[in-house]
């Protein structure tokens, strides 16, 4: 019965508007089966995470009010107050720090991989807009709640801005809202994150899922070089779509899970006169930026320390960006292409910086 | 144009005016202090000063000069013309003619009303009545007068935190004398009451916490007319600030017989200077019992102080039972407010049972126990709620996880189903 | 046996699919339900009608997390003030006989305006505003 409704919904959809080009999508597209398939699914689950926050923040939007005065008492008020507001506050700050966990291991499974070069070269950009973008979301979301910690994170995190020369100083005014770290400050990350980033990042999400679909999945080199027969490929629909699924229902159920079990503290209200806490540190996610730049010296050659650590990560970031473009020769006697090498570098780089960061 | 020309000179007028009203009024200010003071130049110049002199003394600031106090021609720069007694020269006042010396002006109300409309006027003749004053007037030059607390040249208004005599620096003003052992020996007085004051109730209060509504030591004591609180004004004095409390106590048997047996009202159980934070323990029938010291096992108020502790205690224990259940209920970040309302209540009841003691009737004692009981009671049951509550979450957790875990499996031997059937 | 383990597969699917849906819908459900207190922050509160409030009198009246002394002096003006002693927190009360706020524990006295006038009191207590909306007391935050 629900079958005969359904097909013939879909079959009335058909006569007007042609779903071939969907049916062809759902029927000819196949995923690689090898042993590195199980990266294929890190982009499904922060897809996942970014839908969980979408859904999250939404409820949050009902209840939460931003301002000076408003702020902390509301994030207050939904956790203690509103039924399963504290699940829904806690699953939205859990799925935050998935979603850029999960973005992280999908950037470098495919940078590993090799994924990026042509023709995924956009693909890949699209990609990085959207990691940075997440960024964005994490660094404005957590100034919300209007906490101590927050706010002195803030404080120092729009403080490293303004160390750009020329433009540094105008932007970091114009993020705060002002001089100082205010309720204009909340304002304006409130507006920054619940309308200019999801407008941004759903624009370039898009672009980033179009991409893939039209060009399909990238099949790693050792498999391209498989002969025919013994290439395996499992239909993205239902097969991979079923596993896509599975692996969804597990994350969720881990999310709530830490929700539940690992909350999110508020804390204190912010207070702009109270000395600042101890252990202010910004999101883990941040962690290696702000640990290389303590460990820069005041001034190197005659240039401020933390400027030319700021411009550094400013170039690499540019730079990763751009890595589909670059081009370096491989040579025979080289074992690893070196390309490989530096993505190792950065990361070893990247992990040892936060693991020094919580331990310092 | 012309308005311009208009108002600019109006401003320029009004300025000027203004300026010269500013001036003036700093004219009428010199005024007061006649244009050559020779007493203070001179003294000056050859480093004569009285000790602890200040610019800032309250008589300097109102324009009063040395010769104000001491008499003397400040006009004249020959020191015997200057200082002759024909001129009504005064010199440095002796000790007992101190009150006097300050009494000319300050029991003169015509003269105070210049400088304070309200001003008392009657500090000196408060001053002969107080054991101070007595032993002065006999002859004892070991006694305070004005310039021991006041100072003689840095005197401040008492609301000044500069003045010796501001309530902060009280206790340790009256210690300069009260403190030392040999002076007060000589009277028969103890010399550690600053000691015991420190660690009092009252002590910590205002030297620890700065709180300026705890009594220093003239706010029992008086200050002009100082004297130890009588047997029959120490409930009173008390009674000031423990209005509640005297108002009790006054009203029971216990009241009249305290005064026939010459004992000291609130001092009896609590003690004077060191009086500390009362217990619950301080009444019923135990080790730190101040009931049993006249009650014996049997008599009335041996039963009733038993059953006066038994209450109280019964409540504090709900009480702290409650607050330590509305903090699990915060740190579990439930809902905290209406526990909270209840605890303030409680707190009320608890505050105004343990007042009740001094009715020593354990029927009052029990209406406002009873109600705090009710009270705690409501707040433990919020509180048990909230946090079962916290953990029914974990079973609706458990259950989410459940129909996950279906899901998970039955999805699993679908894929798994799948992959076989291509395979055969 | 093929068909009837698909079946069984899907049932169960099935089964664990509604108890999913209804593991996350009834959370957001609940959510969305309004709460009682349905505001984080209190601005105003009501504090009964003017009819059953006689002169000369007090109450006191929760004003979120803070007590609030609400007062009907003798000639029906509506007073109201914080009600915690700004000495050591105690809750104020109001003498219908001297017409003043006095506070128990320390023989404290603020006067209808909330100024200290006697006793260890530092400050004045913090004054709210009294609206009558149709013969109920409302009660608002100052300012």
């Amino acid at each position: 019965m629900l079958k005969n409704i359904g097909s013939k919904i879909v079959s009335s959809i058909d006569e007007r508007y042609d779903l071939t080009p969907v049916r062809n999508l759902l029927q000819h597209k196949k995923v690689p089966e090898h042993r590195h398939s199980v990266w294929y699914y890190m982009g499904g689950v922060t897809l996942f995470l970014f839908i969980v926050q979408l859904l999250t923040g939404i409820l949050l939007l009902l209840y939460y009010r931003p301002g000076e005065d408003s702020a902390y008492e509301s994030v207050r008020f939904i956790v203690t107050e509103v039924k399963f507001g504290w699940l829904i506050r806690n699953v939205h700050s859990w799925s935050a720090n998935l979603l850029v966990l999960f973005a992280f291991v999908h950037m470098f499974s495919v940078f590993f991989s090799k994924a990026y070069q042509k023709p995924r070269e956009l693909t890949w950009i699209t990609g990085f807009i959207i990691l940075v973008f997440s960024l964005a979301f994490g660094f404005s979301g957590y100034l919300l709640p209007w906490n101590e910690l927050a706010f002195f994170a803030t404080k120092v995190g729009t403080d490293i801005v303004g160390v750009v020369p020329v433009i540094g100083q105008p932007l970091k005014v114009l993020l705060r809202g002002g001089e100082d770290v205010t309720g204009a400050t909340l304002s304006r990350f409130f507006g920054i994150h619940v309308a200019i980033l999801p407008a941004i990042f759903t624009f370039f999400l898009a672009l980033h899922l179009l991409f893939i679909q039209r060009q399909g999945m990238h099949e790693p080199e050792e498999f391209k070089n498989l002969p025919e027969e013994k290439k395996k490929y499992i239909p993205f629909f239902p097969d991979f779509a079923l596993k896509d699924f599975l692996l969804w229902v597990v994350v969720f159920n881990v999310l709530i899970f830490l929700a539940l079990y690992f909350p999110w503290e508020l804390g204190n209200k912010a207070d702009a006169f109270a000395s600042a806490p101890k252990g202010i540190r910004p999101e883990w996610y941040f962690m290696f930026m702000f640990q290389s730049l303590k460990f820069l010296p005041a001034h190197i050659l005659f240039i401020e320390g933390e400027l030319l650590g700021v411009l550094f990560f400013g170039v690499a970031g540019l730079v990763w960006m751009m890595v589909p473009y670059i081009k370096i020769k491989h040579r025979s006697g080289w074992k690893f292409q070196p390309l490989t090498l530096i993505g190792i570098f950065v990361v070893i780089f990247i992990v040892i910086m936060t693991v020094l960061g919580y331990l310092l | 144009m012309r308005t311009r020309v208009f108002y600019l000179s109006t401003t320029v007028l009004l300025t000027i005016f203004l300026f010269g009203f500013a001036f003036q009024k700093t004219d009428n200010k010199t005024k007061q202090t006649p244009k050559v003071d020779n007493c203070l130049s001179c003294h000056k110049d050859i480093d004569d000063m009285p000790q602890g002199y200040s610019d800032y003394d309250v008589h300097r600031q109102a324009g009063l000069t040395c010769a104000s106090c001491h008499g003397g021609d400040p006009s004249s720069t020959d020191q015997e013309a200057a200082m002759s007694p024909a001129k009504g020269y005064a010199g440095v006042p002796k000790r007992k003619d101190i009150p006097k010396f300050c009494g000319k002006c300050h029991s003169n109300i015509d003269y105070m009303r210049i400088y304070q409309p309200r001003i008392a006027t009657d500090q000196v003749t408060q001053y002969y009545t107080s054991m101070h004053g007595k032993k002065l007037m006999a002859g004892d030059e070991n006694v305070a007068e004005c310039a021991s607390c006041h100072t003689a040249h840095s005197i401040f208004p008492v609301k000044d935190p500069r003045a010796t005599v501001y309530k902060l620096n009280i206790p340790s003003t009256c210690n300069k004398c009260h403190g030392n052992s040999e002076l007060m020996k000589k009277y028969n007085l103890p010399s550690n009451q600053l000691e015991e004051y420190s660690k009092s109730v009252h002590g910590i209060a205002l030297l620890k916490q700065n709180d300026l509504g705890a009594p220093a030591c003239n706010d029992c004591h008086g200050n002009h007319g100082a004297m130890p609180p009588g047997i029959t004004s120490i409930s009173h004095v008390c009674g000031m600030c423990h209005s509640s409390n005297m108002e009790y106590f006054n009203a029971t048997k216990m009241a009249k017989a305290f005064a026939e047996q010459d004992f000291h009202g609130c001092e009896q159980c609590h003690g004077n200077h060191g009086v500390q934070k009362p217990t619950d323990d301080m009444v019923g029938v135990g080790k730190n019992s101040k009931c049993v010291d006249c009650h014996d096992k049997g008599d009335v108020g041996y039963v009733a102080a038993e059953k006066i502790e038994a209450e109280i205690v019964q409540l504090k224990n709900n009480y702290d039972a409650a607050t330590n259940k509305f903090l699990e209920v915060r740190e579990k970040g439930m809902n905290d407010v209406d526990i909270g309302f209840l605890l303030q209540d409680a707190k009320q009841n608890l505050i105004q049972s343990r007042t009740l003691v001094h009715t020593f009737d354990p029927a009052k004692v029990v209406v406002k126990t009873k109600d705090g009981m009710n009270i705690t009671n409501k707040a433990i049951m919020l509180s048990d709620k909230e946090i079962s509550e916290y953990y029914t979450r974990r079973n609706g957790f458990a259950a989410a996880t459940l129909a996950f875990l279906v899901i998970v499996i039955a999805l699993y031997l679908k894929i798994k189903d799948k992959e076989k059937r291509k395979q055969a | 046996m093929k068909i009837n383990r698909r079946k069984f597969l899907n049932s169960i699917l099935g089964i664990g699919g509604i108890g999913g849906i209804l593991s996350i819908f009834y959370p957001i459900v609940s959510y969305l339900i309004p709460p009682k207190m349905a505001e984080p922050k209190v601005n105003s509160v009501k504090a009964g009608s003017t009819s059953d409030f006689a002169a000369n009198s007090y109450k006191i009246v929760k004003f979120g997390r803070k007590p609030v002394i609400l007062i009907k002096t003798v000639d029906n003006q509506y007073k109201a003030l914080s009600a915690s002693c700004t000495h050591l927190d105690c809750i104020v009360q109001y003498k219908s006989d001297t017409k003043q706020i006095w506070c128990a524990c320390h023989n404290g006295i603020y006067d209808l305006n909330g100024r200290n006038i006697s006793g260890p009191p530092p400050r004045p207590l913090e004054q709210y505003d009294v609206k009558i909306v149709k013969d109920e007391i409302v009660i608002t935050k100052m300012g």
